[in-house]
């Protein structure tokens, strides 16, 4: 975002054919780490939900003839080592990436990014703004949010961790053995485990929605950014 | 109740116990404890010469289901003798002493024991209102646990009561229902379970009698032997949960079959104890083994993580049948709504915008 960011000017003169630039703001490790996560949340949502509520789209007289709950709990499990690993990953791109990547996105420090979260709001959220800031990568409000993803990230890796401790001997899991206790038994893990996915659920249909949403208004390529990882930016006019 | 200078094997003797019925004993309690063949020897020597354990049994807020349960232990020779090889000093419920006798039996068990007697508590200790909810000769039952506590050489808490609070703890817990492993410094071995198993309470005391120190306890004071597993890793009826065969409601062909009880409600997985292993009345059978789904009774706070047939908890300030689920499809098909709003209105106030952004694609040319 930073020097980016322009805003969207009045319509160019007639006859004055607008210049567009090419911004390379999503590198490759940064697709890959969204696409991954994309893939590995919606299944964590999908099998979690049926392992709170499971269905028997399988007949079977005998027990041994079906391995269909342990194969959703299995797949729950392997998407979740995939999603942390991912998500580490992330962590350590936000430090060696490029700017559109860094951590200091996810933070609103500076009295910019602060003044554009105002600015997303009145111009994208309530909309008494017609004009609002473009930002080449995550605005200020949208980077802010992830970063309480990042945190709910946390809380299902920690509470799943610790539910799965119980099953598991390796170091990973049997780190957050501790954390049952804290809440209340594994009754309460699971719960809280539970509710948070509804958070993603959440934040899924929010998230998608505006990327389609500011696809629309900015016509600057956001939706095809996420696999090609360019964005296309108005080239200031020199009137 | 006996003369706490005998050793065990004196005072079976003295009960007309032979020594095969000594030595049979040893072995038990040796296998309890969780000891090997080769220590049997030793058992037996140590119970030639140890003499009996002084015990206190303090009953608090409870419902005596643990002395219920603890009576009922399914190897008769153990519990027959372990009663007896127990120099069971003061308990409220089984001691022929009552009023004043009955208080002097502590404060001599205490004064002629000090250091050296086991304290078993069950049921939990009311501290709201300065612990006027649990009063036994005129003290509170927090003043009388401190009192016994102070110079015991072990505490057993048996049961959820004493252990967690158990019903008495749980919500709004009116009289201040707290643990007693809250109240008192030394370790506590907590035993949960409304009731704990017999044979667990047995394996325990016998343990502390047998080797003359605590078992290994987990981080919530519980015994490892009994409680690092849960019902559903031990459960026979595992496979059909893995296989995703559940029964859907109680009088269903499902139950019938023995289908896993998931989806009425089981807390199987997430309740720590042995009853898939140990089971009850002399092996009888467990709940799960009886068609009903485990209530997660060793668990704290399994009062509050209702209602019992529900796999989750319900949502609190909902309604006692909303779950986290009914709460979050909610949000979720508010969340729809939101955003399809979102995208009408943008559409309606933002149309110069979005003609500006078309007018780029076609210059006037």
């Amino acid at each position: 975002m930073k020097a980016n960011a322009v805003s969207a000017g009045p319509a160019p003169a007639p006859g004055h054919p607008v210049d567009y630039r090419r911004i390379y703001v999503w590198e490759l490790p940064v697709r890959l780490y969204h696409g991954i996560n994309a893939v590995c949340l919606v299944g964590l949502i999908i099998t979690g939900y049926l392992i709170g509520a499971p269905i028997r789209p399988f007949y079977a007289a005998e027990a041994y003839q079906l391995y269909w709950f342990g194969g959703v709990r299995f797949v729950h499990f392997i998407c979740a080592f995939f999603y942390v690993f991912n998500f580490a990953f992330r962590i350590y791109w936000g430090f060696v990436g490029n700017k559109y990547a860094d951590w200091k996105n996810f933070f609103p420090i500076t009295r910019r990014q602060r003044q554009e979260i105002v600015d997303v709001v009145k111009a994208d959220v309530l909309q008494v703004k017609l004009h609002g800031p473009i930002s080449a990568g995550h605005n200020s409000l949208a980077a802010f949010i992830y970063f309480f993803t990042f945190l709910a990230f946390l809380v299902q890796a920690i509470t799943g961790f610790a539910l799965y401790s119980s099953m598991s001997s390796s170091w990973l899991p049997r780190m957050f053995t501790w954390i049952v206790p804290i809440m209340g038994g594994e009754m309460g893990v699971r719960y809280w485990h539970h509710l948070f996915m509804w958070f993603f659920v959440t934040f899924i249909i929010v998230h998608v929605y505006l990327s389609f949403y500011h696809d629309y208004i900015e016509g600057r390529g956001t939706i095809s950014s996420i696999v090609g990882g360019w964005k296309f930016e108005r080239e200031k006019s020199d009137q | 109740m006996g003369d706490s200078t005998q050793s065990i094997w004196q005072s079976m003797q003295a009960k007309g116990y032979s020594r095969r019925d000594f030595l049979q004993f040893c072995g038990a309690a040796a296998a309890m404890a969780g000891l090997e063949r080769s220590a049997v020897g030793q058992v037996v020597s140590a119970f030639d010469v140890k003499s009996k354990p002084a015990v206190v049994w303090l009953h608090f807020q409870e419902c005596t289901c643990c002395s219920e349960s603890f009576i009922r232990a399914s190897h008769p020779i153990v519990a027959d003798v372990l009663l007896d090889v127990l120099s069971l000093n003061y308990t409220e419920t089984l001691q022929a002493a009552s009023g004043f006798q009955a208080e002097k039996c502590l404060t001599d068990t205490i004064k002629n024991n000090k250091g050296k007697y086991v304290l078993l508590v069950e049921g939990a200790v009311p501290l709201n209102d300065d612990g006027v909810y649990c009063m036994i000769g005129g003290k509170t039952a927090e003043s009388i646990l401190q009192e016994v506590a102070k110079d015991a050489a072990a505490v057993i808490a048996w049961g959820s009561c004493a252990s967690n609070g158990c019903v008495q703890a749980a919500k709004p817990n009116p009289t201040g229902a707290t643990p007693i492993s809250k109240l008192i410094s030394q370790p506590v071995i907590n035993v949960p379970g409304c009731p704990p198993i017999a044979d667990v309470m047995m394996a325990v005391v016998t343990h502390l009698v047998v080797l003359g120190q605590l078992p290994a306890l987990d981080n919530l004071g519980r015994p490892k032997e009994f409680y690092s597993r849960r019902v559903h890793d031990t459960c026979y009826r595992r496979a059909n949960y893995d296989a995703g065969l559940f029964v859907e409601s109680f009088d269903d062909e499902n139950a019938r079959k023995g289908y896993c009880l998931y989806k009425v409600g089981c807390k199987g997985p997430v309740t720590y104890n042995a009853c898939s292993v140990v089971k009850w009345n002399e092996g009888t059978s467990y709940p799960i083994q009886s068609g009903h789904g485990c209530i997660g009774c060793s668990e704290a706070g399994f009062w509050d993580n209702g209602p019992l047939y529900q796999h989750l908890p319900s949502f609190p300030g909902f309604g006692i049948e909303s779950t986290a689920d009914t709460v979050g499809t909610a949000v979720g098909l508010a969340t729809i709504a939101g955003v399809a709003a979102h995208a009408v209105v943008t559409n309606v106030r933002k149309h110069k915008v979005i003609a500006e952004v078309h007018a780029d694609d076609q210059p006037e040319i």
